[in-house]
């Protein structure tokens, strides 16, 4: 029984030293969060590390729940996510930080719409997606296409996508049980590919056997095509933010980071990853609250949505 | 002074005292190894019991979700609506049926084992029994080098090859179901038991075989009623060790079965099981949310089955080999 409890000490001693050790690693600024954006956030951090030499970011995916978590937890420093934080999540972190949670929209992504190439739909409205993904129409002759049933594909309930697409789109209905969720864009543009029938939505990328839809706003409205410049003047309706998120306003070398990344040369890097910068409205707007001076809630954010 | 203490000389008693210590350090070295993988495999179990306890007792997590609302059919939405089972956690109104889940992991298991088991025992049965010595010596290691490819990879060639096949022989509506999924679980299954399986046959004694053959029994005979019988408590412990295996195994499930939460008994459709959902959505829940205690509560029940069926496997193999020895005596 000594012995036992001798050995358990033995273990736990050596669990508390390596946290410990991990603990011990400096000063450094964290980056965790949404897969979507965690090469950029890594590309942000290697140029802005070759910039500020003696600086150390580091930038780790896990989704955006977990940057979140990690925020709420005060294990990271700031928490990339690619759907806006929960009012609960909110509320929550700042019972556990003491401060107020900055919300910092730094890029926007925009969201398209697949379908197989064979499948002569070129164009869907929003009500249509809708009401495909949420199971009220189960035949693509519904909505124009030739008599036959479509296959629902779907990204995992744990990808800010999803959630974006289902708040945007579904307007929180719940997506049809026979949904396939599948892990990453990339599996869902194979899926589509391999799927005369089949449907998938997920990040502008591009792919062999699959075409982008035309996304109507409803009706009435015309159909616009998924392109950068599109999204980037809001035309398009299906795009989103990306968003950091900070415990209180930044300071020291949070703050350089954080004013850098909105800064000309911080949004010049968007592009080349493949996501598209803030237009100057929305840069200026945003990076003010780094100062404390700009609109505390995202009033701009909301207006987009509507518009 | 007797006459064997004057044989050993002081070199040779600290030799002999220098051995002992040696002996005694490894032991030290090799209790503490065992005792350090009892003392995290019992931390983790304790720690994944003690995020699933909010599920039976914590007020806030029993707003959202009772252990009813996970396993008895629910009117979701209106009163009106038919009863059904759904797994749709991210929702205005979260829905926790574990039914699906529990369904989807039964069909995919059950694939598995009805894909892996023929291949695995007869491939067995060929290799101990039939087969020239130089062919079992390449056939052997390559089932085992089976074993050895990660299940991502599986997973992927399940997804991108596999399911097109399957799609294409059976004319299946959609192309990632639990037969694909199934299948491609089998073949990661399938060194497990093959392994424990032809060592069972392996070990049956020479002389029944050639009792067997004596009396006149056909090789193949020889092989089925007289090799396979005897072994039963091994090639028993091999399914069942599979068995296992085939209801954990989470990448190759999450990316061949299409992971829709739906109850339907049909093979043709797409499944979701425990251990898939539990990957899929572990990373991005809020911690310390209802979603959050009820998936722990997933992986103690996914531990809980395999525990069990891990435990009545070893207790009937032990009673089989009981009988078998006993008979045989």
């Amino acid at each position: 029984m000594k012995k036992a409890a001798l050995y358990l000490s033995l273990v736990a001693a050596l669990v508390v030293s390596s946290a410990a050790l991990v603990q011990a690693q400096g000063k450094n600024i964290t980056v965790k969060g949404s897969d979507t954006m965690v090469i950029l956030g890594q590309r942000w951090a290697e140029v802005f590390m070759s910039k500020n030499t003696g600086l150390t970011v580091q930038v780790t995916g896990g989704g955006s729940g977990t940057g979140i978590a990690a925020l709420i937890n005060g294990t990271t420093d700031v928490a990339e996510a690619s759907r806006p934080m929960k009012d609960g999540e909110k509320a929550d972190a700042k019972s556990k930080r003491g401060k107020e949670v900055l919300e910092l929209p730094v890029a926007v992504d925009g969201l398209a719409v697949y379908v197989n190439e064979a499948n002569p739909i070129a164009e869907l409205t929003l009500q249509q997606l809708k009401a495909i993904y949420t199971g009220a129409v189960k035949n693509w002759k519904d909505v124009g296409g030739s008599d036959q049933k479509i296959i629902l594909y779907s990204r995992e309930n744990n990808s800010g996508t999803y959630v974006y697409f289902k708040e945007h789109v579904l307007e929180n209905g719940d997506y049809y049980p026979t949904a396939q969720t599948l892990p990453g864009t990339a599996a869902v543009i194979n899926a589509v590919a391999q799927d005369k029938r089949g449907i998938g939505y997920g990040g502008i990328a591009y792919g062999k056997g699959i075409k982008h839809l035309r996304v109507k706003k409803d009706a009435n409205s015309p159909a616009i095509e998924p392109t950068m410049e599109n999204v980037l003047t809001s035309k398009y309706p299906i795009s989103r933010y990306l968003y950091w998120y900070l415990a209180g306003q930044p300071t020291g070398d949070l703050r350089k980071f954080t004013d850098w990344v909105y800064s000309k040369e911080g949004q010049e890097v968007i592009e080349k990853v493949g996501y598209y910068p803030l237009n100057d409205t929305d840069r200026t707007n945003f990076s003010s609250r780094l100062t404390g001076a700009g609109p505390a809630k995202v009033a701009a954010v909301a207006s987009k949505k509507k518009s | 002074m007797s006459t064997l203490a004057t044989q050993i000389t002081t070199a040779e008693v600290s030799e002999i005292r220098h051995r002992r210590i040696v002996d005694a350090v490894i032991e030290k070295v090799i209790y503490t190894s065992a005792f350090v993988s009892i003392t995290i495999i019992f931390l983790i179990f304790l720690y994944v019991g003690k995020e699933a306890l909010p599920v039976f007792t914590s007020a806030k997590v029993h707003e959202e979700v009772t252990l009813k609302m996970m396993f008895l059919p629910q009117h979701y939405g209106t009163a009106e609506a038919p009863v059904s089972y759904m797994w749709q956690p991210i929702s205005q109104v979260p829905k926790y049926s574990l039914a699906p889940l529990l369904l989807g992991t039964f069909k995919v298991t059950l694939m598995a084992m009805l894909f892996a088991t023929p291949l695995s025992v007869f491939a067995a049965i060929y290799t101990t029994e039939f087969a020239p010595r130089w062919l079992r010596e390449i056939i052997k290691p390559a089932i085992e080098l089976l074993a050895g490819i990660p299940s991502v990879v599986l997973g992927f060639f399940a997804l991108i090859v596999l399911a097109s096949w399957v799609q294409k022989i059976f004319d299946f509506e959609y192309r990632l179901n639990a037969v694909n999924a199934g299948i491609a679980l089998g073949l990661a299954v399938i060194p497990v038991m093959y392994t424990i399986m032809e060592d069972a046959l392996t070990a049956v004694p020479r002389k029944q075989r050639d009792a067997a053959r004596a009396l006149g029994a056909t090789p193949w005979e020889t092989a089925w009623k007289v090799v396979l019988p005897s072994a039963l408590p091994g090639v028993l412990a091999g399914f069942i060790l599979g068995f296992g295996r085939a209801m954990g195994e989470t990448m190759i499930v999450l990316m061949a079965s299409g992971n829709a939460a739906i109850t339907s008994w049909t093979f043709a459709e797409s499944v979701r099981t425990l251990s898939a959902t539990i990957a899929s959505e572990l990373a991005e829940v809020v911690f310390g949310s209802p979603h959050y205690h009820v998936l722990f509560f997933v992986g103690t029940l996914l531990f809980a089955i395999t525990f069990i069926l891990n435990w009545l496997g070893t207790t009937i193999v032990g009673r089989l080999r009981r009988k078998l020895t006993g008979a045989i005596a």
